[in-house]
């Protein structure tokens, strides 16, 4: 059954992604690896369209890959998985706020964590990068992209108008 | 029953005009909670940020989930996520259908050639950013290395790094105790 399935995978990202949208695309990559609900291409794209879309990146992502694997029905349903671990672990701690915050052991977890998300998600950049940049000149196009986000710094859905209009210029 | 459809508007309109990751959200939220509601102060709100990053989902539904349930409980909570996930599900969920039918399009499939070279670019200038604050000393860069082999290697999934990450910390913690 396709919907409890999705459900279930969607429910472990939103158990083991912790910290901002980005962190859940490192394990969509492992999901397109496992079932090929979507493709590596699919989910780099997808990533485009929910950054500059409304809404939080996270929840657009699931929406989308439940979508692209089945129909509205599954955007629903995994967007519902995403969320239900948030909503049950949120309400538990909130009842013991106090305790946790000063918990050295939590923070421990927290410092540990953290540096291998960074490296989940710098390893699902180089997977898209080695998808997007094939040759000379998509190379140059990344450079000057990321130098121009860098130094420049405006909205994310900026630089992907800008890098749509310079694909279809350039016919990449 | 007001006050449950109140906390799923508020945050339908937090979502709706949130674009991005869940940092993107801090101001709207400062404006609606803050200033206009008064539900909670600046510190509180900070307080339920550092709360929302250390406790498993994202942290845009985590703290839709706290400030919802602080209000009313755990209808609050789920009104509230319920809020903040409306606007993805409809707009995606359309947009999805449509661009089904354009992919094949040349012209959309030079646009999006262009955009996975601007997503790959924004990832490396995010992981750039986020260094300093998370890669901190060097148990942090053992982890940072550790996960990247694995993940390089053994093609290790990210539920399992999480994983691992988190028991070598409290691991190395322990030690360092002793």
């Amino acid at each position: 059954m396709i919907y409890l399935l999705l459900f279930y995978e969607f429910f472990k990202v939103g158990l083991f992604a912790i910290g901002g949208g980005l962190v859940t695309v490192p394990f969509l990559f492992d999901l397109s690896e496992e079932y090929g609900w979507f493709t590596a291409k699919e989910l780099a794209d997808m990533i485009a369209v929910s950054e500059s879309t409304p809404g939080p990146l996270g929840i657009n992502m699931a929406t989308f890959s439940g979508f692209k694997t089945a129909g509205i029905l599954g955007g629903i349903v995994a967007t519902a998985g995403l969320v239900t671990p948030s909503v049950i672990v949120i309400v538990l701690v909130a009842k013991l706020m106090a305790k946790y915050k000063c918990n050295t052991r939590v923070q421990a977890v927290m410092s540990g964590i953290r540096p291998a998300v960074m490296a989940l998600i710098l390893f699902a950049g180089l997977q898209i990068g080695k998808l997007a940049i094939v040759n000379m000149l998509t190379a140059v196009v990344f450079a000057v992209l990321l130098a121009s986000i860098h130094f420049w710094k405006k909205s994310p859905i900026f630089y992907i108008m800008l890098s749509a209009v310079v694909g279809i210029v350039l016919k990449l | 029953m007001k006050n449950l459809t109140d906390l799923f508007l508020l945050f339908f309109k937090i979502g709706l005009f949130t674009f991005g990751g869940g940092y993107a959200m801090l101001p709207l939220l400062q404006d609606e909670l803050v200033k206009k509601r008064r539900f909670l102060e600046d510190e509180e709100l900070l307080d339920l940020y550092s709360v929302g990053q250390c406790t498993p989902g994202i942290i845009a539904v985590n703290v839709a989930t706290f400030i919802g349930y602080k209000r009313c409980g755990i209808k609050g909570a789920v009104a509230a996520t319920a809020g903040m996930v409306m606007p993805s599900l409809l707009i995606i969920t359309l947009l999805a259908a449509v661009l089904e039918k354009y992919m094949h399009n040349r012209y959309v499939s030079y646009a999006f050639a262009g955009i996975r070279i601007c997503v790959a670019a924004l990832i490396a200038d995010i992981v750039y950013g986020l260094w300093k604050k998370s890669v901190t000393g060097y148990g942090a860069a053992a982890i940072f290395a550790g996960a990247l082999l694995l993940l390089g290697i053994f093609n290790l999934s990210a539920v399992w790094i999480v994983i691992l990450a988190a028991m070598f910390a409290l691991g190395l913690k322990e030690l360092k105790r002793q």
